[in-house]
């Protein structure tokens, strides 16, 4: 399943989509995030049948993604993400 | 030699007219209003009524801000980021980081020493990124835009915003006042949420000392007082903060004068 | 507020056919919405009885009443209820709940029983969000997209402009489509500034139909750029009360290329229908209150 969290407004489109199929639920996305943005769960609330943990992006950053980004997103230069780079499965994408 | 900057703002226009680059000697502020070609003649006419200045006396216009396509008189348009960096530098040459938030669009800006723009990020769009977030919350909250601010800074505890839309904040706040919670913290709620807004464009840009912060939500104390705690730093706010956008055009319009 | 233009009328309806004392398994399911409550009884998977309300300034008796109201005029009791699903924000504070599925997976659900297993895309717009759904045959969610932080694309956003027209929300859709020529749309996403430019308009000599009809399409615009993010895969259905906006659904389905799919429901009960089709499902792996 693709999970796309996040939100569109005047502004623009700001999604992190989480491929739950990619997924394990392994957590590395959680420490490195400086907004905290990244929670595991041991239930997939999107899918009640799924029996592995997964990653999800939590209540607090959810609806303030452009902000909580912000820090790891210069306006010039863009270094690579530390929640892409740390997630092995490659189940992380960012729309912007 | 005197020039003058324009800035056709959402919600006001400013005009600010510079002798020889360095003095001001007239400066306007009036409301936009529905017909905006009207109120820029009206503009114009009150320069000359308290300034004396005619536009046919200046050597130069340049025009700034939303509308700048209506300034019939300018004679060239200059982006609104580097009117603000300009404007900031003129007053200070020592600011490095300029935050201008109007009623309609909300900007970090990293300027060098000349004041010329090195970085920058725009919150535009969405009303909760500007002014226009305040104003409805003071609607919501049944109190002036003007007394939002000193409301706050009455504050005795911190409230949870979770809203990050203006519509929906201002259900929020109808729950909170049906909830009984203080209006002082209410208004505090609104400021930090606004400010978290803005501090995360200007982290995007980078902070570096020393900071201004100007356009029309600069006068507000609450939100001024957010900003500074947000930024573990003081914030410098010039008098006439509103019209340093139009400042700035002024001053480019004398360097190509 | 005088008159309350945003207001949209409450219903509730039950099936004299079926006697569910004579059921195998019933199932409730209860969507309690910011805007928007509903409550959705099963017998045997089969729709029983729903209700559709407006959400109070209390989630826990939102859904109290809710459930009342659906079992209005049959026997059933909420007592009598073996196992109830909540969904929506106010899913874990259903006081007669035993357990609570979010409204992704419970729209996916809903709307694969009430469009049939055809069913690829859902678009649900409610009160105070938009998602887009894909879903497989059996009402699976394969992907997602939900955005509740801008009002612009929700109901909100509609009943904001109902309000600023003087026209009541069961008629915006209709009024919208009374206009000779489609007009640009309105330029701002944003709800705020979307409406000082209505205003604008207004004062410029426009008719109510004509802003109506420039707002309803900037709306179906920008839901079609949501739902384009995931892909439009047919069969393709909306759920939701907008829905029942004639004047956005129209615009919307011209501009993505594909009909929605028409239903004999509700269009608004899809969340809560989904939660008593989960519930059912947990009654049968021997799920108890």
């Amino acid at each position: 399943m693709l999970a796309n969290y996040g939100y569109k407004d005047g502004s623009g489109e700001f999604f992190i989509t989480i491929d739950t199929d990619r997924c394990n639920g392994c957590g590395d996305c959680v420490p490195v995030c400086p907004a905290g943005a990244f929670e595991v769960l041991e239930e997939d609330p999107n899918d009640p049948l799924r029996e592995e943990p997964v990653a999800v992006i939590g209540e607090a950053q959810r609806k303030k993604l452009k902000y909580a980004c912000a820090q790891c997103k210069p306006a010039s230069s863009r270094p690579p993400l530390p929640c892409v780079e740390a997630c092995k499965a490659g189940a992380i994408a960012h729309s912007w | 030699m005197i020039t003058a900057g324009i800035d056709i703002g959402s919600k006001t226009i400013k005009i600010v007219a510079l002798k020889d680059a360095k003095e001001i000697v007239g400066r306007v502020m009036i409301l936009a209003g529905t017909d905006v070609k009207e109120s820029i003649n009206k503009a114009w006419a009150e320069l000359e009524k308290t300034a004396g200045v005619k536009p046919g006396d200046l050597a130069a216009i340049v025009a700034t801000g939303a509308g700048k396509g209506d300034a019939v008189n300018a004679q060239r348009t200059v982006t609104e980021v580097s009117a603000d960096a300009k404007g900031a530098n003129f007053l200070n040459p020592e600011v490095r980081t300029v935050i201008d938030v109007g009623a309609e669009e909300g900007r970090a800006i990293r300027i060098d020493t000349a004041g010329k723009v090195v970085d920058f990020a725009i919150n535009e769009k969405c009303a909760a990124g500007a002014g226009a977030f305040t104003e409805a919350m003071a609607r919501a909250l049944e109190v002036g835009v003007e007394e939002l601010g000193p409301l706050s800074l009455k504050s005795t505890q911190e409230v949870a915003m979770n809203a990050q839309c203006a519509v929906f904040a201002e259900s929020e706040l109808v729950t909170l006042v049906h909830a009984q919670t203080p209006k002082p913290d209410m208004a505090r709620a609104v400021h930090n949420a606004i400010s978290d807004r803005i501090v995360s464009m200007v982290r995007r840009v980078g902070m570096e000392e020393k900071v201004m912060l100007i356009g029309g939500v600069a006068n507000n104390v609450g939100f001024l007082d957010s900003l500074q705690k947000d930024l573990n730093t003081t914030v410098i706010v010039p008098e006439d903060s509103e019209s340093v956008s139009a400042l700035g055009a002024a001053v480019l319009a004398a360097e190509e004068a | 507020m005088a008159e309350e233009f945003w207001r949209w009328t409450e219903s509730r309806w039950h099936d004299p056919d079926i006697d569910w004392k004579k059921g195998q398994i019933v199932s409730a399911g209860v969507d309690v919405g910011s805007v928007s409550s509903q409550a959705v009884v099963m017998v045997d998977g089969r729709l029983y009885c729903y209700s559709n309300t407006r959400t109070g300034s209390n989630s826990p008796d939102s859904a109290v009443k809710a459930m009342g109201m659906a079992l209005e005029g049959t026997d059933l009791t909420i007592d009598d209820l073996p196992y109830t699903v909540g969904t929506g924000y106010g899913r874990v504070n259903v006081p007669f709940g035993q357990r609570a599925i979010t409204e992704i997976a419970c729209h996916g659900r809903g709307a694969n029983f009430m469009y049939g297993p055809s069913i690829r895309t859902v678009l649900d717009m409610g009160g105070q969000d938009c998602k887009a759904i894909h879903v497989d045959e059996k009402g699976k969610v394969t992907n997602f997209l939900m955005n509740d932080k801008c009002a612009a694309g929700t109901g909100r956003g509609m009943e904001v402009f109902a309000d600023l027209l003087g026209v009541s929300i069961n008629d915006v859709g209709e009024l919208s489509l009374k206009v000779e020529e489609e007009p640009e749309p309105v330029s701002s996403t944003c709800v705020v500034f979307a409406k000082s430019e209505a205003s604008g308009l207004l004062r410029a000599g426009w008719p109510k139909e004509k802003v109506l009809a420039a707002y309803s399409s900037a709306m179906a615009h920008r839901v079609a750029g949501l739902l384009e993010r995931i892909g439009v895969e047919p069969d393709f259905g909306i759920t939701g009360g907008i829905a029942k906006n004639v004047g956005v659904v129209t615009r919307l389905e011209k501009e993505i290329g594909i009909k929605s799919l028409q239903s004999k429901y509700d269009s608004q009960i899809a969340g809560a229908m989904g939660a008593a089709l989960f519930a059912e499902a947990l009654i049968k792996k021997g799920a108890k209150k």
